[in-house]
């Protein structure tokens, strides 16, 4: 059918975009990481760091090729599957981040399992009883919540949790190398709310909002006039209209979360590629941090193109329009 | 009384929490088969009416009191249940936009056939399919199921409203309201609806609120009508009989400023607006603006009284005119007919992205005439006036101000020829900076071109005073300003660096009627004291008659036909301004 | 005067009647926002911490590197007195907090404040200028929106080291593409309205467009998205002095006090307690008045839907 192909034109219109962009943020990377500095070799090392030592980092990145052929070369192993060694851990990256990107998937998993229908629920719930005391109450503590940095969130659950009031919950997580998170269950709960409760306000006021629009349209209020029973009116007239913004925000959810994982998990001493990050900011890991960087980037591109080909796809005058 | 489809008794509306009445004293009552036109202007209270009798009240809304009878059912005591039983089968809808009243997501077959299914119509899913092609054979729409399976979006205005219609038609209502459903089509699709929707009432007995601002539109339409002013009926009767001789001196008002070809009278405004809920005074709410008004009129507001059979009006000086001086005709001959023309467009093809809208129009107007560009939507009639002012650069041809070549963008003329060649826009609530007052609004150009600071206060002063506001308006901003008032400072805005040239782009198609005569009138009195030159953009050909001397008729973006007003609207030779003229509805059409 | 108007004397007696009126600026969104709760109440809360952040240290009873007793000692068994106990390398917790918040607020202030120009002179000219230009800018904006803020914030600390001048700059570009969508999105609807072509057919230039058409009537929802922001910077600025990046480590930082004295929870809260609560109420602040505003913005474009 030719709707089909608009929409394979569509997608792959996309697709080139992402793939243009993550080119531009790859360039930008490179460059402030290995390009810009003086001598990212010295830098690495330190000022006091012996001439050989430096000498042996500048062969081992390359800066005495051009800068072109560095960028090539690097963009080679990052597409092939071979992004090098890390400094630090003296092994090749993936190896060292292996088990890192399953935890920190683990993490972000459980946490949008929680904080994606939880939204949805909410922000559809107080949308359609707007203005009662149930929907101040929540809007008033969603808009708490949603101002505080998750490291306050974090600390104020460890607080309450597993030092001054309570003891019951690990204020770290115990994961051991090479076991996977789900074998501390226990240690997951706080930087999983962690998670949700810096999602969750933002979310539900996103889907609150667009709920909100929906209901007050000409084509409900026509609906309602039709004779429409309630449950038709939400169910087949306002939802596939609200479709669109919630995948806009399942996309945003999981962008949220690949930042939050840092600081999460620097809190918590969980052991995922947030913390692997945050370690290699601090002793100048470049191949590592231009990997990590590199991932979650494309994360960020691939949730956000998924987003709005679902958009496309549940929104017929977007769908035919294509074409 | 038997032959009563609805009766709407002692219905009081009001705007919830506040005690406000939107509406108050409303009694009507329509027969099966009859259609009721219900007329007012924007912000009378006529649509909260027309949803008040499915029973239903927007948000911040609140039916306050009485009773809305159809049948055996007292709509407003209904509980949730029966309402929802009684709305698309006792009662149905049809809503003035149907391009946002149409659910994008759903193919019309969907809504269609949900409106039977909600109401167990037919009784099998056969039945009911068949019933949705009867029913869109009935308001004329192909049954095909490649139709059937469209979204909203796939089809013309004019076919979703039909859309719209068949869903209301569906399960044989009893009643129907419709809210202003021909609104935003053109003539010739409205003609259409119109008689569509006449016939369907009339063939199966289904008694018919139609709810409008257009007299003209109710005239062709209506067996009887009510007029609203400020939240109350104050008159109703049979539509001929209310046209001919108006007993309510708002209702003579409304009649006066109606525009319309075949007469030759002139089109006569009225200032001032109807009092806001909240704000409306003891005595008749029209009080205020009423030429007849004597004091036993503020004390209290007049009872309904009938003056013949079947009419009621409330006012105690029914048919009463006010004595009046002679009109002035506001046609006037041109100036001098020098040896070039004030605007003259030769060979001009416009374009958006290289498609081509406008093709070689060739057109001209001369000091202190008026010529109407007339024609419907997508002819093409605004990307002409914006090239003329400079507003849309990609055209080819020639755009000559007196003898000088105009370049197609406005930057790229000289601050002169800016200055010579005015626009003043359709929407007088988005051509105004809401964030600077009125003063600096109009006193902008004055600076621009080069005058004091003092001066060009004095100036707008003047102007002011000139466009019937006073120099006092200055220091508002346009959030204080009625829809009139704005567009009156928009005309003053374009007319305070005296051009010759004066392209005014539809500027009354968001106003009122009263309003629109009153501006209809400033304007014939402006060009005619200042000797502009006018080019007037317009969809609405009776408006026409009382402003144009000449008019140029453009369809599919080319001329078809030009000359001078009377010639063009008694003796067309185009077949497209033929169609154009019957299908345009006018007062004086009234059966 | 036309004929109608000129011999019905209360003709023009409606119009009139407003005349009393003389001039209202159409209120802005802050002073509807004031009337609200809290709005007020947001702004006292940061008023109050930005006293503190600014002049507490000038009442700190010790310096900020001061010690006066062992690491992590409540109140009373330090060696000098002290209100609330010492933190992690023997500093007194009520002096570190006094001294601790100017460098947060200072930077989020600085980083927003370059945020709010940047962007929307971005969004402004994108919106303007609807073709290339806009395609241009919006495509660059969306290559640093596919950074994280606080990843390109760590990318640039990893080289060049956390200075102040460096995280306030990171931090404002990493933003910038944030202010310019909204602007755009609300400038888009503004250029297409009708006084846009009236002030372009007199020939305005096109800065005179955007200065003194555009911005005026995008200012509800700029000052609604530069609350926002600065909400958002202080969180990311104290997030990364929490992970260990500050300009002078030694320094006191309510962001980097939280992440010092975790290790001593248990025998002395109070260094962490006191840097939760004076973040949280920041943020809660700067998000109370932003809400304001967003509801006092929208009241503002329900009354324009209605006309």
């Amino acid at each position: 059918m030719s709707n089909n192909r608009g929409v394979l034109k569509f997608i792959a219109r996309r697709l080139a975009l992402g793939v243009l962009t993550l080119f531009v943020v790859s360039v930008v990377v490179f460059t402030a990481t290995q390009l810009l500095p003086s001598d990212p070799a010295q830098a690495i090392l330190g000022r006091d760091a012996n001439t050989a030592s430096v000498a042996a980092l500048r062969s081992k990145l390359g800066l005495n090729h051009s800068a072109f052929y560095q960028y090539t070369h690097w963009l080679k192993g990052m597409v092939s599957g071979n992004p090098g060694d890390s400094f630090n851990a003296r092994q090749p990256i993936l190896d060292y981040i292996g088990d890192r990107v399953v935890n920190s998937l683990f993490l972000l998993v459980l946490a949008s399992l929680i904080s994606i229908p939880a939204s949805l629920w909410l922000g559809g719930y107080t949308a359609r009883r707007r203005d009662t005391t149930f929907d101040n109450v929540t809007s008033n503590a969603m808009l708490a919540f949603a101002s505080l940095p998750e490291f306050v969130v974090g600390i104020v659950l460890v607080l309450v949790f597993s030092v001054r009031v309570w003891h019951f919950l690990p204020a770290v997580s115990a994961i051991g190398i090479g076991q996977g998170p789900w074998t501390d269950m226990k240690g997951m709960v706080l930087p999983t709310a962690t998670l949700v409760i810096g999602a969750v306000p933002y979310i539900s006021r996103v889907v609150r909002a667009s709920m909100i629009e929906v209901l007050e349209s000409d084509y409900i209020e026509m609906a309602r006039l039709k004779g429409a029973p309630e449950k038709v009116v939400l169910w087949r007239h306002a939802l596939p209209n609200a479709l669109g913004p919630v995948f806009q925000v399942i996309a945003l959810n999981i962008a949220y979360f690949a930042a939050g994982v840092i600081v999460v998990e620097a809190l918590f001493n969980y052991p995922g590629i947030g913390g692997a990050l945050r370690d290699s900011v601090r002793v100048r890991d470049i191949p590592v941090i231009q990997f990590l960087v590199m991932v979650l980037a494309t994360v960020y591109v691939i949730t956000n193109l998924a987003a709005d080909v679902a958009t496309v796809l549940v929104t017929p005058r977007l769908r035919t329009r294509i074409q | 009384m038997t032959d009563v489809a609805v009766s709407i008794t002692d219905l009081r509306i009001d705007v919830a929490g506040s005690g406000k009445d939107i509406v108050d004293d409303v009694n009507l009552t329509i027969a099966p088969g009859e259609v009721l036109g219900l007329v007012g202007e924007s912000g009378s209270g006529k649509t909260t009416v027309g949803l008040a009798v499915l029973g239903h009240a927007r948000r911040g809304v609140k039916l306050a009191r009485g009773e809305v009878t159809i049948g055996d059912a007292a709509m407003l005591a209904l509980g949730d249940v029966a309402l929802r039983h009684a709305r698309g089968k006792l009662v149905s809808y049809v809503p003035q936009d149907p391009s946002t009243s149409l659910n994008p997501a759903l193919r019309i077959i969907k809504q269609l056939t949900e409106v039977l299914e909600f109401h167990d119509f037919g009784g099998s899913d056969a039945a009911r399919r068949a019933r949705v092609q009867e029913v869109m054979s009935e308001v004329l729409l192909p049954s095909t199921p490649e139709f059937l399976r469209r979204y909203p979006h796939q089809l013309s205005g004019g076919q979703q409203q039909r859309v719209g219609l068949a869903m209301a038609f569906a399960c044989r209502p009893s009643v129907i309201v419709l809210d202003e459903p021909t609104t935003g089509l053109d003539v010739s699709t409205q003609a259409h609806v119109l008689t569509t929707i006449r016939e369907l009432c009339h063939a199966h007995n289904v008694a018919a609120l139609y709810v409008t601002h257009d007299l003209a539109v109710v005239a062709n339409l209506a067996d009887r009508v009510a007029v609203m002013y400020a939240g109350r009926i104050i008159e109703q009767g049979p539509a001929a009989e209310l046209f001919f001789n108006p007993a309510h001196p708002y209702t003579r008002h409304l009649v006066a400023a109606a525009p319309d070809m075949s007469t030759d009278r002139e089109m006569v405004g009225l200032r001032g607006r109807a009092p806001a809920p909240g704000r409306r005074p003891i005595g008749c709410s029209f009080a205020l603006r009423c030429e007849l008004a004597v004091d036993q009129c503020r004390a209290e507001f007049p009872a309904e009284r009938e003056v013949s059979v079947g009419r009621t009006v409330r006012c105690i000086r029914p048919f009463e005119v006010p004595q009046r001086t002679q009109h002035v005709a506001v046609h006037s001959s041109p100036i001098a007919a020098s040896a070039t023309h004030a605007l003259m467009v030769r060979d001009l093809c416009a374009s958006y992205t290289g498609l081509e809208v406008v093709h070689n129009v060739d057109l001209h107007v001369d000091r202190g005439e008026c010529l109407a560009l007339v024609g419907e939507s997508g002819s093409g009639k605004t990307t002409l006036s914006r090239s003329i002012g400079g507003l849309h650069r990609e055209w080819t041809g020639e755009i000559l101000l007196g003898s000088e070549r105009l370049a197609p963008s406005a930057r790229d003329r000289t601050t002169a020829q800016r200055l010579r060649i005015q626009y003043v826009f359709q929407n007088p609530y988005s051509s105004l900076q809401p964030r600077r007052t009125v003063g600096d609004s109009v006193a902008r150009p004055l600076l621009i071109g080069g005058a004091s600071k003092m001066d060009a206060a004095r100036k707008v002063g003047e102007m002011l005073e000139r466009v019937a506001l006073t120099a006092s308006y200055a220091n508002r901003f346009p959030d204080q300003l009625s829809g009139g008032e704005r567009q009156r400072v928009a005309i003053a805005r374009a007319l305070v660096s005296r051009p010759e040239v004066l392209v005014c782009d539809e500027v009354t198609s968001a106003l009122d009627v009263l309003v629109q005569a009153s501006i209809v009138e400033l304007l014939g009195e402006l060009r005619r004291d200042l000797g502009l030159a006018m080019l007037f953009v317009t969809h609405n050909l009776p408006l026409v008659a009382s402003i144009a001397d000449q008019i140029a008729v453009l369809a599919d973006g080319k001329l078809v036909e030009s000359g001078p007003t009377e010639r063009v609207l008694h003796f067309p030779e185009a077949e497209y301004t033929k169609r154009l003229i019957a299908d345009t509805p006018q007062i004086s059409d009234v059966s | 005067m036309s004929t109608v108007e000129s011999d019905v004397p209360g003709a023009d007696a409606v119009p009139d009647a407003d005349a009393e009126v003389v001039s209202r600026k159409p209120p802005g969104v802050m002073r509807i926002a004031l009337r609200m709760w809290r709005t007020r109440i947001g702004l006292l809360i940061v008023a109050a911490l930005a006293v503190i952040a600014l002049f507490g240290r000038y009442i700190a009873p010790y310096g900020e590197a001061e010690a006066v007793g062992l690491p992590f000692k409540p109140s009373g068994k330090t060696r000098k007195p002290t209100l609330f106990g010492s933190a992690n390398v023997g500093h007194d917790v009520w002096s570190r907090f006094l001294y601790g918040g100017k460098p947060i607020l200072i930077a989020a202030v600085l980083a927003t404040l370059l945020a709010l120009v940047l962007g929307t002179t971005v969004g402004l000219i994108a919106a303007y200028n609807r073709r290339k230009l806009d395609d241009v800018l919006m495509r660059s904006m969306d290559v640093i929106l596919a950074l994280p803020q606080i990843i390109s914030a760590l990318i640039v600390i990893s080289m060049f080291g956390a200075s102040t001048v460096l995280i306030i700059l990171t931090v404002g570009i990493s933003t910038v593409p944030r202010i310019a969508r909204v602007v755009r999105g609300a400038a888009v609807s503004v250029v297409e309205r009708d006084f846009v072509a009236a002030a372009e057919s007199l020939g305005e230039s096109r800065f005179r467009i955007l200065r003194s058409e555009l911005l005026p009537n995008i200012s509800a929802p700029l000052l609604v998205e530069a609350n926002l922001r600065l909400t958002f910077s202080i969180g990311l600025i104290s997030g990364i002095a929490f992970l260990g990046f500050t300009p002078d480590p030694g320094a006191a930082n309510w962001g980097l006090m939280v992440n010092e004295n975790r290790k001593g929870l248990v025998p002395n809260h109070w260094g962490v307690t006191l840097a939760v609560i004076a973040i949280a109420l920041l943020t809660i602040g700067t998000g109370l008045v932003g809400d304001g505003l967003s509801r006092a913005a929208a009241g503002i474009d329900r009354a324009k839907g209605d006309s």
